[in-house]
């Protein structure tokens, strides 16, 4: 299955849908098809009902987070220094925005083929967090969209029944996102080294902001 | 007080129409309950006896395997694979074997995917057994078939400690092929325990397959159609037993499974006794695979050599693999940057997929019946959690 | 008929119980503490280090290179090396472990630090008996308790071991056959230079003992 022909194929069928092939540098050869959010559901459908493709099988529903990245770049400028004009190397940072991408992968129990790769991204990893729901086009998603919403923070637009899966419903955070902290709880760690043993003493040191010694029997 | 008031203080009783008249129950199944397999908790609403809604709670045994996989080497999840599905960690750690060997394209040698089919096919052997004896547990019939089926399922265990060391925490895969090679004389006790199998599989099947009781307790019960099974993502012999026919062996061609000449069960009512039908005769397509395989492995090779333990770096990418578990497909989805640890790692866990219909299956049944049913859908719970 | 299947099943149960009398494998029951399964060789459990000879600290094999406690998933090792060296197996001068302690509360025996240790000097135990009362304590195992004998590992690998143990006296074989070689060449060209001229010092350089703690 060549996914260059399904791409013009879906562009041909739904219309005003943007698709981007995304390549994949990897010997796995899964290339996958970046959809945008206002026509996936339409792109699904065609997927999922057409008679050469039938893609009836949502197997698996994976979030990824991709933070923000500051790129410093040095390129050359011409400038007036003291009065003359120069070529001075500045540092310019680019910030390329984060997103939340969420990739699927189809295969079709009928046609015995796939698999096919669809992702979509977020606009942001803030108040951008919105993406449409695959449920009501396959249930499988319904279950693993709530992890992606628990662990990622990804909200779906009509998801019937979005809480969260895996953590309790009053946890706050998102425990699967680059720059999630863990919780300062720490149990006694014996061999500790490295980052565990960095953050088991500021958790001591947190713990018992008065050493014993100075003072007060403890 | 007494018992049942304490109980019914603690409940929350709501009444579903304006007179008041019937009400409706809910109560908590689990997290502590024993038909439970583990800890999993259904919020289940009853009219009397009989199920309204019922609400799975996920998560007691939520560890983020996930994300302690992205702080560990590739080789270092390994380990942790064998833990998802403690049932069956040998095809665990051929999934994820999998997934790496795409990602950074490695062979593997002949003779490590004999092994491989070798021991994953006595993993299914073991996974099934162990999951029919449970469920005649949950029905009641305690013991007598548990733990016959223990006992076979010890067997299948011995021949795992004779090769990777361990009975169930095996960590015996690496990328590009096995650990250890057979010691000596395993391959004899291994057929001898195969050619004895189908023994045993009769003397199951006599004890149970005809049997009125069990009969009434699953034929018709939690039926699940073919639309639904395709659509909720329902796999492995769950969905084969609603006539599904999609066996990852058979479509994906993966490994050596090609050589081997072995049916594909398929039910046709979908219900619970289809499902406990279906395991049965996969047991006996697998003694079949199994017995190819152990005739025709070769010697050689048993892993790649130029894939390093130490310091292995895939180039970036991604790649999804999966095989055919003994619970449905199981896949693995890595994604790398090019550091020692993957970018992103996530496991495609069968057994929390299947559960999206549990309550399709238990609506207007009997609080009995759920029990019956969550048993046939096999979970694992340190697989749905993760 | 209603109750022929229940019957048949019935039928089966009593073959298994009359037939556990006969049969060995129908009946697998062990009484555990008095009784116990054989053990198969391939068994691990935790991990320990081996030494050669008598003395544990003079033989240990480890050289504290971290590799071990780097590729650890659960990172249950700790590692501290020492400041002075001590001859190894090959005679070769080589640090030594100070700390080495392993948190068998952590471990997960997964092996890998087997696997990935190029001195053959930690290898896996079958001693399951380690129930404590003691949490902390008991279950950290530091280097005198980790230390075991390569006698020790013999008797419970036996194939391993010696498979590990011909491997090592090939190497030491290998590494003495071209120490004689230099020591020859070495010689000779002494031999050559006394013949040449004035007697020059021609002491080898002496070793110094280690003193390994």
């Amino acid at each position: 299955m060549n996914l260059e022909a399904i791409k013009s194929e879906i562009e041909a069928n739904v219309p005003g849908c943007r698709l981007e092939l995304i390549a994949n540098p990897s010997p796995s050869g899964q290339h996958s098809l970046l959809l945008d959010a206002e026509h996936a559901s339409a792109v699904a459908l065609y997927l999922r009902d057409t008679p050469n493709l039938r893609f009836d099988f949502c197997s698996n529903i994976t979030g990824i987070d991709w933070p923000g990245k500051e790129v410093s770049q040095k390129i050359k400028v011409r400038k007036l220094v003291d009065g003359v004009e120069q070529e001075v190397e500045e540092t310019r940072i680019t910030t390329i925005p984060g997103s939340l991408e969420v990739v699927y992968h189809l295969y079709s129990v009928e046609k015995k083929h796939g698999p096919i790769v669809l992702r979509m991204r977020t606009k942001d990893r803030d108040a951008g967090v919105h993406l449409p729901s695959f449920t009501p086009i396959w249930r499988s998603a319904e279950l693993q969209e709530r992890e992606i919403f628990d662990l990622f923070g990804v909200l779906f637009d009509g998801h019937p029944d979005l809480r969260r899966l895996l953590m309790w419903d009053e946890f706050q955070d998102y425990p699967m996102r680059r720059d999630y902290v863990d919780p300062d709880d720490y149990e006694y760690e014996p061999t500790a080294h490295d980052a565990v043993l960095q953050r088991a003493r500021q958790h001591l040191s947190q713990a018992n902001p008065v050493q014993p010694s100075e003072g007060e029997a403890r | 007080m007494s018992t049942a008031t304490l109980a019914a203080a603690s409940l929350n009783l709501e009444p579903a129409n304006e007179s008041g008249m019937d009400q409706l129950l809910e109560i908590a199944m689990g997290p502590q309950h024993p038909s439970t397999h583990g800890v999993f908790r259904m919020n289940v609403v009853l009219d009397g006896e009989r199920v309204v809604r019922l609400k799975p709670v996920f998560g007691y045994l939520h560890r983020n395997h996930e994300k302690i996989a992205e702080n560990e080497t590739y080789l270092g999840s390994m380990p942790y694979t064998d833990r998802l599905d403690y049932m069956c960690p040998l095809t665990n750690n051929w999934a994820y074997a999998l997934a790496v060997e795409k990602l950074a394209g490695i062979q593997v040698p002949e003779r490590a995917e004999y092994l491989r089919v070798i021991t994953g096919e006595l993993t299914r052997l073991q996974n099934h057994t162990c999951l029919i004896g449970f469920l005649m547990q949950d029905m009641g019939a305690s013991g007598t078939p548990l733990m016959y089926a223990f006992r076979q399922r010890e067997i299948i265990l011995d021949l795992f400690e004779a090769l990777t060391g361990a009975r169930m925490m095996c960590n015996y895969m690496r990328f590009g092929g096995c650990r250890v090679d057979l010691p000596a004389g395993w391959l004899d006790q291994a057929k001898k325990v195969v050619a004895g199998f189908p023994r045993f599989l009769d003397e199951y099947e006599s004890l149970l397959v005809s049997n009125e009781i069990l009969m009434d307790r699953t034929q018709d019960v939690g039926v699940l159609s073919k639309e639904l099974a395709i659509s909720a993502g329902i796999s492995g012999p769950m969905a084969r037993a609603s006539g599904v026919d999609y066996d990852i062996r058979k479509v994906d061609h993966y490994s050596i499974y090609d050589r081997f000449a072995f049916r594909v069960p398929l039910g046709s009512h979908g219900d619970v006794y289809d499902r406990f039908m279906i395991r049965l005769l996969e047991m006996r397509e697998s003694v079949n695979i199994l017995q190819q395989a152990m005739r025709d492995i070769p010697e050689g090779p048993i892993v790649d050599p130029k894939t390093k333990i130490r310091g292995f770096r895939p180039k970036p990418g991604e790649a999804y693999g999966r095989i055919e578990g003994p619970k449905g497909e199981l896949g693995f989805y890595l994604v790398s940057d090019g550091s020692p640890n993957p970018y992103r790692y996530r496991v495609r866990p069968p057994s929390l997929i299947n559960l999206t219909i549990l309550e399709d299956l238990c609506l207007g049944r009997n609080v009995a019946d759920i029990v019956v049913i969550l048993g046939s859908i096999d979970i694992v719970m340190g697989e749905v959690d993760r | 008929m209603v109750g022929e299947g229940i019957l048949k099943g019935l039928a089966e149960t009593a073959r298994n119980f009359f037939g556990s009398y006969v049969s060995k494998d129908r009946l697998t029951t062990v009484q555990y503490p008095e009784q116990r399964e054989p053990q198969i060789e391939a068994t691990r459990d935790f991990p320990f280090l081996v030494y050669d000879g008598a003395d544990w600290q003079q033989g240990m094999r480890c050289v504290a290179c971290q590799i071990c406690e780097k590729e650890c998933p659960p990172k249950c090792i700790f590692i501290e090396k020492s400041k002075d060296k001590k001859p190894d197996a090959f005679g070769k001068m080589q640090i030594y472990p100070a700390t080495f302690n392993i948190d068998i509360s952590v471990c997960m025996s997964c092996q890998i630090c087997v696997e990935v240790c190029p001195f053959d000097a930690i290898k896996m135990d079958v001693e399951y008996h380690q129930s404590s009362d003691d949490r902390f304590g008991a279950l950290l195992l530091n280097k005198q308790r980790l230390s075991k004998s390569n006698e020790y590992y013999n008797a419970i690998h036996p194939t391993e071991a010696s498979a590990v143990d011909a491997q090592r006296a090939e190497e030491l074989a290998k590494l003495e056959a071209k120490a004689k070689a230099a020591a020859e060449v070495k010689a000779a060209a002494e031999a050559k230079a006394a013949a040449d001229a004035n007697p020059a010092l021609n002491a080898s350089p002496q070793q110094p003992a280690g003193d390994p703690q």
